[in-house]
């Protein structure tokens, strides 16, 4: 076992945790913050994502032993205006994926702030990036929907972003 | 997953001591390492978390190359401007890999140390002489839609998943090894091994080595680059073909040519008799033509994947038209 720090969503958290615990383990059963989810455990669905020192991860391969000392915010700890579009536009059928989605976006406005490309910008050299509908659903390609709610995720981001 | 020791190496002496516990493996991102633990397909003991050492940077050498630290994000080394501005095709292919959660983990050195994609690998069940030497190969004949089309053997067909070590390929990168024995370096290409009959063999790395740096070479002709890369969709999916390629024309013939593919072999695969065709040719269509033949002469497909032979014939020639001909037809 390993006793780690953490703050999480503003407050200082103890675990004592084996290293095999995943973050995202200890953030749904050790300190009950369930609005995280697990889809696929793999790293490929996004559900699980969380922001570290603000950057978005995806917890299911994060060893929480590896995020000690870190600064993790959760959908639990995050306020943004992306909330209130998400419902405007119906950025969601069942919900599963959403708190991914959101931590997501966030973390992809911070990426896209500081000028970070993406996979299908035109111009690699400039630092202002439009972020187009195109942009965001590749920024965004790592958050999949069952449900199929793209079309009102994109629209969510472009509302929240103006 | 099986329960193991973690250590966070504050410096590099202290991670190349530990690792020479046996069954010690070093964590980067952990996102290929801890998704295979999940798997029961690595057992680690020991696992040496290299995260915290102070090798997340670019820097520019006085001789005008550029070191990449192993623990630089993908997504940081992606963003980088001198990346951006002179080697545009490793920037690309950096994003075309995994997603931007992926990418704000996954370390430089883990990338070029990910291990295949192959489906039998991961499966327990399955005859897999990578994962358990002598015991066969269910992808021969089975599921290899996205097998090897180059150098593949009759002990392994599996490809090597990684887009940004394609570029490197293309760039002649450098890689910096360390151990408690002391740092050597070896070039990119040729440090991914063919599966011959040893396909547990991947990489030239010892079990005690740490890659601490990459190194690219001051190549003036990268800065017109471009990585394409062709998947089942459009996004977060590996490459069924990709191309990273460079190109230097002069008076309607070309001066310089860099081409690599990936998702073609167990390594990233540089195409040497595509450049040769290239060098003084002029720079048409149907020497770009011309030069995928020449490479793809030597493919093999398997039983499922004929069409990546195809697919990669026209990946190359599209990428060197979009090179020739910046906003012309893709
Ligand atoms: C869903 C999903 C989709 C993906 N899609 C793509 C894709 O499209 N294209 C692509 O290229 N990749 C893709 N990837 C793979 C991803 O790029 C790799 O998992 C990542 O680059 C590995 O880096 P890491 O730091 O997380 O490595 P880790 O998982 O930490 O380590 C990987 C291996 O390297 C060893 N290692 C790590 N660093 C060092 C070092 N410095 N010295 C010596 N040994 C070291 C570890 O011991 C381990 O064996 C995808 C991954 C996932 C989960
Ligand atoms: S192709 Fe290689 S990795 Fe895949 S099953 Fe065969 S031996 Fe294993
Ligand atoms: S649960 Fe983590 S990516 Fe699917
Ligand atoms: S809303 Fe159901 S998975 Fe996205």
């Amino acid at each position: 076992m390993a006793d780690i720090r953490m703050r999480v969503n503003g407050s200082i958290e103890k675990l004592d945790v084996e290293p095999r615990v995943s973050l995202l383990d200890a953030l749904r059963e050790h300190l009950g913050l369930t609005g995280t989810k697990k889809g696929c455990d793999q790293g490929a669905c996004g559900a699980c994502t969380v922001l570290a020192d603000g950057e978005r991860i995806v917890s299911c391969l994060a060893l929480a032993v590896q995020y000690a000392d870190r600064d993790i915010t959760t959908i639990e700890g995050v306020t943004s205006p992306l909330q209130r579009s998400f419902v405007r536009h119906d950025g969601f059928q069942c919900g599963y994926c959403t708190s991914g989605q959101i931590c997501s976006a966030v973390g992809m406005l911070t990426e896209h702030a500081a000028g970070a490309p993406s996979a299908v910008t035109g111009d690699l050299a400039t630092m202002e990036i439009e972020l187009t509908a195109e942009e965001i659903r590749e920024r965004m390609s790592g958050n999949l929907c069952r449900c199929g709610a793209y079309n009102g995720i994109v629209a969510a981001i472009e509302e929240g972003i103006r | 997953m099986k329960d193991f020791a973690y250590v966070s190496a504050p410096d590099v002496a202290t991670a190349v001591r530990a690792i020479t516990e046996p069954g010690a493996k070093f964590l980067g991102g952990g996102t290929n390492l801890v998704d295979l633990m999940r798997q029961n397909v690595e057992r680690p003991d020991t696992v040496v978390d290299i995260t915290r050492l102070p090798l997340d940077r670019v820097e520019e050498l006085p001789d005008g190359r550029i070191r990449i630290g192993a623990m630089m994000r993908n997504s940081a080394l992606a963003a980088h401007r001198l990346i951006r501005t002179r080697y545009p095709m490793l920037a690309q292919a950096l994003l075309a890999g995994a997603s931007g959660q992926l990418r704000n983990m996954a370390t430089v050195g883990g990338n070029v140390l990910q291990r295949t994609r192959c489906p039998y690998f991961v499966d327990l069940a399955a005859r897999c002489n990578k994962r358990e030497p002598g015991s066969g190969c269910d992808a021969i004949g089975g599921f290899n839609r996205n097998a090897a089309i180059f150098g593949a053997s009759e002990s392994c067909v599996a490809t090597h998943p990684s887009d940004m070590c394609v570029a490197l390929a293309a760039l002649d990168a450098t890689i910096e090894l360390e151990s408690v024995r002391g740092v050597r370096r070896l070039p990119l290409v040729g440090f991914h091994a063919l599966p011959g009959d040893a396909p547990q063999h991947e990489t030239a790395i010892a079990a005690d080595e740490l890659i601490t740096a990459i190194e690219l070479p001051d190549l003036p002709v990268a800065a017109r680059s471009r990585y394409r890369k062709v998947r089942d969709r459009a996004s977060y999916a590996f490459a069924l073909v990709s191309v990273a390629a460079a190109l230097e024309v002069r008076d309607g013939v070309v001066t310089e040519a860099r081409l690599a593919l990936g998702g073609v072999a167990s390594r990233p695969w540089r195409a040497h008799a595509a450049e040769r065709a290239l060098m003084g040719a002029p720079a048409t269509e149907e020497s770009f033509r011309r030069a995928a033949d020449a490479e793809l002469a030597g493919a093999v497909a398997q039983s499922q994947n004929a069409f990546k032979i195809e697919l990669a014939r026209r990946a190359v020639t599209a990428t060197l038209r979009q090179l020739h001909l910046p906003g012309g037809a893709a």
